[in-house]
């Protein structure tokens, strides 16, 4: 033992265990919610820019009104529902209900979905909404 | 199996979808320690005659050489070998490197010495199918453990916290002169549970275990423990339920669910610490 010259390596975790539904959604629930939180200061933004008179606030919505503005703003709505999906999923496991690996990949592949309709759908909304003003 | 259903999985023992993604984009050494760091091995051709051969990659760490670990290339002839990538490393040391070191026993998938990680996800070498291996297949130790010699781990840790949710029956009434009885319909509550062999693929699989495991007691152990606390035999339910409550050793699962993913007899370990999160709930009510 004492002769030992190296210390036992760890074998690798992460750099090699193979992406699966299960976990990609929990990440995915992780890296949503740091987003959203980024996304609560840049509403805090636009609240105060409202407040701070017409000019901020027109320049506020310019900026967002661009196109990489508003591909961050479509990002940020998919971020929010996935992590609406995926919130609501995990309320479900908590009362212990739908456990079986095949409710898992069905549950799973339903949020991404889900997501992706609601995103679209919310956007197709606001898209009429803003044309009839 | 069609494609679709390789993304769509019903149970444990369909292997990983083949296309995607195999491995998360993170570079090879992140957070790895000096001494970890995996380096280019040697080849071992295959012999001359064979006419159908496979590569497999497989982890070597010596550790009496002073080196680090290694990624050796061992072309497997496969007419000469079994169906199972435990046939292939037991051919690869009777054949080519007597020194490959492994786990193994039972070759049935029942006593769990053979535990490994293969293409990226963990189970027994004993019954997972060579065909169902990536080109070249991919064979590395169980995920985040310390390595003894090539793909031994060394499991006192995941031991120690199994010996920790005290994996024995335990009561408080006098001993009755005859054994304790069970009701079937008690009985039936521990299917599910009292099969785990102990091979450690779940704990080793669990993410949350990757980055806490000095706290967080892992799947396996857990599972245990939920085994033990509906044990209708057993009188230590809030003493078993006292030692869980802790913001580390229960409640760092946050149901990534790679455990109930990966389980080589099926098993649910997601589903059982769920379990007893939700007792400690109803026990406070």
């Amino acid at each position: 033992m004492g002769s030992r010259k190296h210390e036992r390596p760890l074998s690798p975790n992460i750099q090699i265990y193979r992406p699966q539904l299960t976990s990609v959604l929990s990440i995915a629930n992780r890296i949503t919610g740091v987003v959203l939180t980024g996304c609560g200061f840049i509403l805090v933004i636009w609240l105060v820019a409202a407040a701070s008179g017409p000019d901020a606030y027109s320049q506020f919505q310019r900026i967002v009104g661009s196109w990489p503005g508003l591909l961050l703003l479509l990002a940020a709505t998919f971020a929010f529902f996935l992590h609406l999906c995926g919130g609501i999923r995990h309320l479900i496991w908590d009362s212990v209900r739908a456990f079986e690996l095949k409710q898992i990949y069905a549950s799973g592949w339903t949020v991404v979905a889900a997501s992706l309709v609601l995103t679209l759908l919310s956007w197709v909304v606001g898209m009429i909404i803003a044309g009839q003003n | 199996m069609t494609k679709t259903d390789a993304y769509f999985i019903r149970s444990s023992d369909q292997v990983p979808q083949r296309s995607l993604f195999k491995r998360y984009p993170v570079p090879h050494n992140f957070g790895v320690s000096p001494g970890s760091r995996i380096e280019r091995g040697r080849t071992w051709r295959a012999p001359a005659n064979a006419t159908r051969t496979k590569a497999f990659e497989v982890y070597r760490y010596d550790p009496d050489g002073g080196k680090n670990p290694r990624l050796d290339t061992f072309e497997v002839d496969l007419d000469a070998c079994g169906p199972m990538v435990l046939n292939a490393l037991i051919w690869i040391k009777n054949n080519v490197d007597p020194t490959l070191t492994f786990r193994r026993s039972c070759r049935e998938g029942i006593c769990g010495s053979c535990a490994m990680n293969m293409d990226g996800t963990n189970w027994l070498a004993c019954t997972r199918y060579i065909d169902e291996t990536d080109t070249p297949a991919k064979i590395y130790p169980l995920a985040n453990m310390k390595i003894i010699k090539d793909l031994v781990p060394d499991l006192t840790h995941v031991l120690a916290q199994y010996e920790m949710i005290e994996p024995w029956l335990q009561t408080k009434t006098p001993t009755p002169g005859r054994e304790r009885l069970q009701a079937p319909e008690d009985r039936d509550k521990l299917d599910g549970y009292y099969e785990c062999i102990l091979c450690f693929c779940c704990t080793s699989g669990c993410p949350s275990h990757w980055w806490n495991g000095d706290r967080f007691l892992g799947p396996a152990a857990l599972l245990q423990a939920w085994r033990w606390l509906i044990d209708s035999r057993d009188e230590a339910t809030g003493e078993r339920l006292d030692g869980l409550e802790d913001p580390f050793r229960l409640y760092r699962c946050h149901t990534i669910l790679n455990c109930t993913r990966t389980c080589p007899k099926g098993l649910n370990p997601g589903k059982a610490i769920a379990e007893i999160k939700k007792m400690i709930v109803d026990r406070r009510s």
